[in-house]
């Protein structure tokens, strides 16, 4: 064997072809058939893309590291379904550009935090963790509530995303500043809630909800607050799980 | 030596290459959209100006005198041991954040959530590559018996690659990060550092290319497969789609389990490949030359090469148990993450028995000690990690410190010590002196560190192990026993316990910097005979 490896330790080139092989092998096997198996993304319904509202919401939520403290991904494990829910579907992540599964759980996992807590209460905990949760390590957020959301370019942002693969159509890209605000001031002068769910909601060809209202409690001011608030609302709540069949998807 | 005229033909077109980038990158800043993306192109553009007038006004002559380009491998050991202290220093203090969450200071930018990154890249790219690029350059000279190619190349990779460091941190701290755990940097930062890694890839086959030595010595080859793999797994990881090319924001290409897939193949081989091979190339030059033994099997040698660099690509979906991946790949994952046991352990002992009649050395040099350590943590962390591997001791383990632990096994106790090691050999090289300043104080480090490794790593299992049995506690009636937050509380003792751990390993690596300082300021200089001998350390068959 020595005699031969003696030929790869002569020829600098030969090794690096080799070593392209070798430490190709792997990913390729693993990776590639990610993308043509039919069974890696279970057939649900009521995913949709996020609303141009949530989606500022889950670049904060990205932009402050939540991810490295909060997992979104519950396991099939019998505790982890007990305290936070059905288990995670590969389906509830296929719009998410990154993932966000975590990999750590400083605070809990967040894959169904929707509709768990009232929007007063995540304002009270962004703001100062421990007023609502006294031994919580969270740091606080207080600078969400008054930093003007800038969505300025949030028409963009889906655009790239419908670039990368994401179900964005023409209307929504073209709508989405104005998507943006009737979802976080329904009320406000301009609103129409009604093109909202249209495009995201019961109506649309999603056939899911989407919620709107003031998430942060100040109506004066589009806050990043709102945005985060929509994003962690809505965390988990779209999969119709009552049509979920669990027996098809095994793989 | 060198063309010694001002302007050779790679001047030039280094020269050309900065110009147009500095065109560029100004062009970019001017019309930026946001804040940090303005700010981080007026750097780039700074720092390509500083280089063409660097270039044009001959900083970069070939003055040394030396057969060898010893001046930018002693950059990269300055620059090594600055972004330690700083890297182990963010990593302290985000440890006490946890422990006493007031330290947030609820500020943005010292919130865990954006120092966290800091820590990580300071310790992983910044510490840790700077080890590799100036270890990579002094030993690929050394057993090629060949200067680097090039004068200015090899400058611009040292300074590309620190430059891509600022450029990261100061994304982390404002809030610019792609959330890729360990790949966190944006598309402009990530394209930079694919140009910069190219050049190490063309300086470092370059010069082995025209070596003087038939075979390549076998650090080179982990060398190689660390360059090699690190910069196939950082354009896969990265691909992205910026939402403007004048703005900071970008959409990653691929989704959802994909993304994890990917995400970690890259995450555990940068472990397997920076933070492994990389080191191990440390350990196969330094750990014989300290010891004046050849390397212990040669056999061995090629075994441990090709089988782990084989094995490791195959381990990320670990990080993925019980998850939404598909089982088969979980599964795979799995039982190449226990493979992957013999081929680390076959390193550890062909690194542990190069002291073969040597051992008495482990009390006389504390530099040979550390380096000893470092491999026993080496196979220490090597034997957990495949454990951990297995689902059924991950269903506990994930998400639990246990991991956090873990990583700083290797890290701190593996990566560390082996860099701690090298440096203290090098340094008294590179500045031709006889010996470190105090071979005292390198005990002193050693111990020191060794006692805070040991604090953080155990902490870490009782905590993890802890926190992961109180989740899926039950009580006599079937229900859940305790409330996430009695979880976290319980916490509490353990995270102060490894913030002092942390400390102590803090505290070692400034009395290293000391240490290090003076051996270069009042070492004793080294005599012809004294300095290291020219011959490449040598296999045995």
């Amino acid at each position: 064997m020595s005699n031969k490896h003696a030929i790869i330790e002569k020829n600098s080139i030969l090794m690096v072809v080799l070593i392209l092989i070798v430490v190709s092998i792997g990913g390729l096997v693993q990776i590639v058939p990610l993308f043509f198996l039919k069974s890696t993304i279970e057939k649900v319904e009521g995913m949709r893309p996020y609303t141009p509202l949530e989606l500022s919401g889950r670049n904060i939520y990205i932009r402050e590291g939540c991810y490295l403290c909060h997992s979104q991904m519950i396991r099939a494990l019998r505790d982890e379904v007990e305290r936070y829910g059905h288990y995670s579907l590969a389906a509830e992540s296929m719009y998410d550009h990154p993932f966000q599964w975590g990999s750590k759980r400083t605070g809990p996992d967040l894959a169904r935090l929707g509709n768990k807590y009232s929007d007063e209460w995540h304002v009270q905990h962004l703001i100062n963790p421990r007023d609502v949760v006294p031994a919580s390590v969270m740091p606080g957020y207080s600078f969400l509530a008054k930093t003007k959301l800038d969505y300025s370019n949030i028409g963009n942002h889906l655009k790239t995303n419908a670039t990368v693969g994401v179900p964005y159509s023409e209307a929504m890209i073209k709508n989405a500043k104005k998507d943006l605000e009737s979802q976080a001031n329904p009320d406000g002068d301009d609103s129409d809630t009604d093109a909202l769910e249209e495009r995201y909601g019961p109506d649309s060809s999603f056939k899911t909800k989407v919620v709107y209202r003031d998430f942060d409690g100040n109506a004066k001011m589009i806050s990043e607050m709102d945005a985060l608030i929509s994003y962690l609302q809505m965390l988990g709540t779209l999969v119709d799980f009552t049509k979920f069949n669990e027996k098809a998807t095994i793989r | 030596m060198e063309n010694t005229s001002t302007m050779t033909l790679e001047k030039m077109i280094m020269s050309l290459f900065l110009v147009v980038a500095t065109l560029l990158t100004a062009y970019a800043g001017l019309n930026a959209l946001d804040n940090i993306f303005g700010v981080s192109m007026f750097i780039m553009a700074t720092a390509f100006a500083l280089g063409v007038a660097a270039i044009v006004t001959g900083k970069f002559e070939d003055t040394d005198t030396e057969y060898y380009n010893y001046s930018v491998v002693k950059a990269g050991v300055i620059a090594s041991v600055i972004w330690g202290i700083v890297g182990f220093t963010a990593g302290d203090y985000i440890a006490w954040e946890l422990a006493f969450p007031a330290l947030n200071l609820d500020l943005q930018w010292t919130s865990f959530g954006r120092l966290r990154p800091l820590h990580t890249s300071a310790v992983i790219f910044a510490f840790g590559g700077n080890v590799l690029i100036s270890t990579s350059f002094y030993v690929v000279q050394r057993t090629s018996r060949a200067r680097l190619i090039g004068s200015v190349t090899p400058w611009f990779v040292f300074w590309g690659y620190n430059l891509f460091i600022v450029l990261a941190a100061l994304g982390y701290v404002f809030g610019v990060t792609q959330s890729k755990e360990y790949a966190e940097p944006e598309w402009y930062v990530d394209i930079w550092l694919t140009i910069v890694w190219v050049m190490y890839l063309v300086v470092f086959l370059g010069t082995l290319m025209k070596r003087k030595e038939p075979h390549i010595y076998v650090a080179n080859w982990f060398y190689l497969a660390f360059i090699i793999t690190v910069a196939m797994l950082h354009i896969v990881n990265n691909a992205a789609v910026p939402v403007s090319f004048f703005g900071s924001k970008s959409y990653i290409a691929w989704s959802g389990v994909q993304d994890a897939m990917i995400q970690w193949w890259y995450g555990h081989n940068a472990v397997g490949f920076f933070l492994t091979a990389g080191f191990l190339a440390i350990m196969y030059y330094f750990v014989p030359k300290r010891a004046g033994r050849p390397v212990y099997s040669y056999r061995l040698s090629i075994i441990h090469f090709w089988s782990v660099i084989f094995i490791y690509i195959w381990a990320g979906p670990h990080h993925l148990h019980y998850t939404a991946l598909p089982d088969w790949t979980q599964t795979l994952g799995m039982a190449f993450s226990i493979m992957l046991w013999m081929p680390s352990w076959g390193g550890m002992i062909n690194g542990l028995m190069t002291l073969s009649g040597a051992w008495d050395k482990l009390r006389t040099d504390p530099v040979i000690r550390m380096l000893v350590v470092s491999v026993a943590f080496y196979g220490m962390s090597t034997f957990e990690g495949p454990l951990m591997a297995i689902k059924a001791v991950n269903s506990l383990s994930h998400y639990t410190d246990w991991t956090i632990g873990h990583v700083h096994s290797g890290a701190l106790g593996w990566n560390g010590f082996v860099s701690f090691g090298a440096l203290y050999c090098m340094v008294p090289w590179l500045w031709g002196k006889k010996e470190v300043y105090s071979l005292a104080l390198v005990s002193m480090h050693f111990w020191i560190a060794t006692i805070g490794i040991l604090l953080y790593i155990t902490s870490m299992w009782v905590s993890g192990i802890m926190q992961g049995l109180m989740w899926r506690a039950y009580d006599n009636l079937g229900f859940l026993e305790y409330s996430f937050i009695e979880t976290v509380e319980a916490m509490h003792p353990f995270y102060v316990i490894r913030a002092i751990g942390g400390l102590m390993f803090l505290i070692g690596a400034l009395i290293m910097a000391y240490n290090l300082w003076m051996t270069v300021k009042v070492g004793e200089e080294a005599t012809e005979t004294s300095m290291q001998p020219a011959i490449a350390p040598v296999a045995a068959e």
